[in-house]
Order: structure tokens, then sequence, then C-alpha cells
């Protein structure tokens, strides 16, 4: 089960990065997002991966879907045109992997190589994620919740520039009219 | 599965996310890849979290899971603003922070 789920996992992940039409790589995007609650589920965090799936691949990726219907499937060139960029960037990827699988492989960490210790009936259930946040955590979820506010706020404020953009181009198209006619009138 | 599996797994999601942001032009594919970048840090904090016993890594998971929507919806605000004012869809071209 987990190797089926990695192996989903990587390759919704690869299809994000390799298709060139946006449209593809958000939907790639789904099945790496739904093979990651899988794997959550594997590591007993129900809640999260309820979350995963209601939150990311329900509410996240229509707004996707959206935005790329909005924009258009503008295809993307996969390549680089600058050619130290291209050589430079997969081997910067490449070190980086290198780099985080010695850091995980030495980090000495005893309960790595196990499966975990044994858990109780309520570990990962909602029960005990809410009280954690209630108790444990209350301050970065108040200041979580601050931060969708703002999110929320800053999002209607960029949508909002164009609008009155618009309204000045009507603006001064109506008085070039009212001129244009003022002048043939003359 | 060993733990080790898990972050190995999480590792090669961040580092494909991170050849996404590296290599990909338009920024909304650079947003989903960032996407995968914060699932494969997800991930190691789920996979901590069965490791340790404790449900803190999960809260931690899900802070970073709001944290990604905000960023999203910031994002998507600034692309499509981007793309109401007529602006190429290139992050190179977009070299400056005048509107």
């Amino acid at each position: 089960m987990f190797w089926i789920a990695a192996l989903m996992a990587v390759g919704g992940a690869a299809g994000v990065v390799l298709q060139r039409n946006p449209f593809y790589s958000v939907l790639s995007l789904v099945v790496h997002l739904i093979s990651l609650a899988v794997l959550f589920l594997l590591l007993r965090a129900e809640f999260l991966a309820a979350a995963q799936v209601i939150v990311y691949a329900g509410a996240v990726m229509v707004l996707y879907v959206f935005v790329v219907a909005y924009v258009g499937g503008l295809e993307d060139p996969l390549t680089e045109p600058n050619p130290a960029l291209r050589t430079a960037a997969p081997l910067f990827a490449g070190a980086l992997l290198i780099e985080l699988g010695i850091a995980i492989v030495g980090s000495g960490l005893k309960a790595i190589d196990t499966h975990g210790p044994h858990l109780g009936a309520g570990f990962g259930s909602p029960s005990e994620i809410g009280a954690l946040f209630l108790t444990k955590f209350l301050f970065p979820f108040e200041v979580v919740s601050l931060l969708l506010l703002v999110a929320a706020v800053g999002a209607v404020a960029l949508a909002r520039p164009a609008a009155s953009a618009d309204r000045e181009l009507a603006r001064d198209r109506v008085s070039a009219g009212m001129s244009a006619s003022s002048q043939s009138g003359d | 599965m060993d733990i080790v599996w898990y972050l190995v797994l999480s590792a090669l999601i961040f580092c494909i996310g991170a050849l996404g942001v590296l290599t990909r032009r338009s920024p909304l594919v650079i947003l989903i890849s960032l996407e995968l970048m914060l699932n494969g840090g997800n991930l190691a904090l789920a996979a901590f979290a069965r490791m340790t016993g404790t449900s803190d890594g999960q809260v931690f998971a899900l802070i970073v899971m709001i944290v990604a929507a905000a960023e999203v919806v910031v994002g998507l605000g600034l692309i499509v603003a981007m793309y109401r004012s007529r602006l190429p869809m290139d992050v190179d071209e977009m070299s400056e922070l005048k509107g």
C-alpha cells in the first residue's frame, strides 16, 4: 500500500513539473494530493487526511482550475532559454535531494528505522487535534485565524484596483466622447 | 513501513517541487510547485508525529495547510490581477515591483 501511494505521489509530482499545459499540471496535483492523503492515513493521521482531501483536493484545486480556465491554458515552454540556468536548475535540485538524503540517513534518530511506537486509539482523531488546538496551541490557532482574515482582505484588495481602473477607463471614454461630440457640435 | 521511507519520499517530493520552481516560468505552475514543496514538508511532519507518538506534528501540518491556503488565495489574486493588466505570464519578465 505504501509503495503504490508513494509511486502515485511521485508520479503526480513529476506530472506537475513536466506537463506543458497548466491544466494538466493541476490535474496531476490532484492525483498527488489524494495519494498523499492515503499516506497520511497510513501514518494514522486521520483528521489530517480528511482535511487534505476536503481543503486541498476540494477547495484549493477548484480555485486553481478556475484561475487556469480564466487565464487560459497557456502553453508554457518546459526548458529555460538561458543555457546556464537550464543545466544549473536540475543540478541544484539534485544536490538538494542528495543533501536531504544525507541529512535524513545521518540524523542519528533511533526511532527512524522503526514503525513508530504503539499508539492509543485516539491518535490523530479530530477530538485530539481539536483539544490540542484549544489548549497547547491556542496562540498559533488564533494567529492562523488572523492570517486567514488578512489573506481574505488581501484577495479583495487585489481584485479591486483593476475594477477602479476599468471605471477610470470608462470615465475617460465618456469624457473623450463628450469632448468629441462638443467639437463636432462646434 | 519504516518511518525513514516516508522521510525519503517527502524529500523527493520537496526536490521535485524545487525543480519545478527553478525551471518553470509561468507563475501559475510555480505556485503549484510551491504546493508540492509544502506537501513534502507536511508529509515529513506527519511522519515525525507518528515517530514520536504525539499529535503535535499533525497540528503543525494543519497550520502549514492553512498557510498554504492563504498563500494560494493571495498568489492567485496576483495572477488574476496580472492577467487583467495584460502583463506577460512570465516571471523572468516581471522583474519590477511597479504595477
